[in-house]
């Protein structure tokens, strides 16, 4: 019998699911162009004076990352639950919750990160003006794993249902306005020169205190839905 | 304690335990309902800013404090139904979410019906209105999640999850929500200054309190009782019960 410590079984299940993933690249690249398609709507809806769009820019963005997060959220762990890996999760002599942080970290570094990445086109797209560019920058990259973390509890409640599509922004959406309020906020004081470390730092716990409080979430849901 | 509690993990003992709690739930509501909403809306003295208006304070106030109040009663029974695994608190789950979203539902009705005379206006972006909103959605994803499973054990587990999420973040919700309101638009209403109400407004006032706490647990009561018979249908005491 082989014992593997914890953290060997988190890089192990961390690595394969990489691994899935990138050989499903569509399923990376859909959100992002779906973030894309959106964000080169509005233009196309309010005008493109740089007034009216750099004023809604960071929260067109915004709101759009939110509804992109919800969009991949299926994938999370509906291939792990049809086909019994996360049953086994569950019998592995490992805490439930640190894989499900494996899982939410895996899902940041596949759909957060590549959406911090792509805002500035969609910044420069929406002409939001260069003052605001650094701190939406930050709070995407501080905002993205609270999504990340948020999304796996819903995925997590809902994987066995099939299609969880409209039940799922239903229970998320709520669970996202702070982190909206607070990114907008901070990017629209960046905009008119105040200072906006209260809020970053706001955004900085909020992810903490979500990385700390989610796992054990996803991990209770997954007990549930696997049953 | 646990000696006494424990019967009443079981379907029966509690449905004939609510069973007689009922009645006089039901009656006592009634009475203090009556007493504070005529006392209210007919003997109170009328505002000397608001005029007649301000008597709608009787179902709003209420309404809005105990739409919160069963939002941490159904917390506290999935924390129950999840770490006990008792399934009268399941059901509790089920029984307690549609009335603490009705309850919602009034304080956000008759807050826009208070706020057209009051402020010029049905919908305002005020903080405790948006954060009640979001708590109605709350609400009805814990609702939608619920129905949603085909094994009502399932779905009440389920929704038991989200509504410890949802608790967790229903301060963070109202704290972001008044901050975001000051941040963004200031008082641009001239929103009607609290004073401190005389005490012949207050005592009406603390009788409807009472009055839709009672109600509210009678009707969690009647819905438990509901939910208790229907989940157990196939048992012989529900059968007898029935015929």
């Amino acid at each position: 019998m082989i014992k593997a410590s914890t953290w060997q079984v988190v890089k192990t299940l961390m690595r394969r699911d990489l691994k899935v993933a990138l050989r499903r690249r569509s399923d990376i690249i859909n959100p992002l162009l779906f973030v894309l398609m959106v964000v080169s709507l509005f233009p196309l809806a309010v005008g493109p004076g740089p007034d009216v769009l750099g004023r809604i820019a960071a929260g067109v963005i915004w709101v759009t990352a939110l509804l992109a997060a919800l969009l991949g959220s299926e994938r999370l762990f509906r291939d792990d639950y049809l086909d019994g890996s996360l049953e086994q999760m569950i019998l592995l002599p490992v805490p439930l919750p640190v894989l499900a942080l494996a899982k939410i970290a895996i899902h940041w570094l596949l759909s957060g990160l590549p959406l911090v990445i792509l805002a500035p086109l969609a910044a420069l797209l929406l002409k939001l003006p260069v003052e605001g560019w650094s701190t939406l920058l930050l709070t995407l990259l501080l905002g993205t794993p609270i999504l990340s973390a948020l999304t796996a509890i819903g995925a997590a409640l809902t994987v066995s249902l099939g299609r969880g599509g409209a039940l799922l922004s239903l229970l998320l959406l709520p669970l996202f306005i702070p982190l909206l309020i607070f990114a907008a906020a901070a990017v629209e004081g960046a905009l008119v020169g105040a200072p906006v470390v209260g809020q970053v730092v706001l955004l900085a716990g909020l992810m903490v205190l979500t990385l700390t409080l989610a796992p054990l979430a996803v991990a209770g849901a997954i007990r549930v839905s696997v049953n | 304690m646990w000696r006494w509690l424990h019967p009443y993990a079981k379907g029966e003992a509690s449905y004939r335990l609510l069973g007689r709690w009922l009645p006089w739930l039901t009656g006592s509501a009634v009475l203090t309902m009556m007493v504070g909403l005529i006392w209210g809306l007919f003997y109170a003295p009328p505002d000397y800013q608001q005029g007649d208006s301000y008597r709608i304070i009787y179902i709003h106030v209420p309404a809005a404090i105990f739409s919160m109040g069963t939002y941490t009663a159904m917390a506290i029974a999935a924390l129950i139904a999840l770490v006990w695994q008792i399934r009268t608190a399941e059901w509790a789950i089920a029984a307690i979410a549609p009335v603490g979203a009705v309850l919602t539902f009034i304080a956000l009705f008759t807050g826009a019906v208070w706020g057209k005379p009051m402020w010029g206006t049905w919908w305002e972006w005020d903080a405790r209105l948006t954060s009640q909103l979001i708590l109605l959605f709350l609400y009805l994803g814990v609702i939608a999640l619920y129905h949603a499973f085909s094994d009502s054990r399932t779905g009440a587990k389920a929704a038991g999850i989200l509504a410890l999420v949802g608790v967790v973040n229903v301060p963070i919700i109202h704290y972001s929500v008044y901050w975001w309101n000051t941040l963004h638009q200031g008082a641009t209403i001239t929103k009607f200054e609290k004073p401190s109400m005389a005490t012949s407004m207050l005592i009406p006032l603390l009788i409807c309190l009472l009055g839709f706490a009672l109600m509210t647990a009678a009707f969690i009561c009647q819905r438990l009782r509901n939910e208790i018979l229907r989940q157990e249908l196939h048992r012989d005491w529900a059968q007898q019960e029935l015929n």
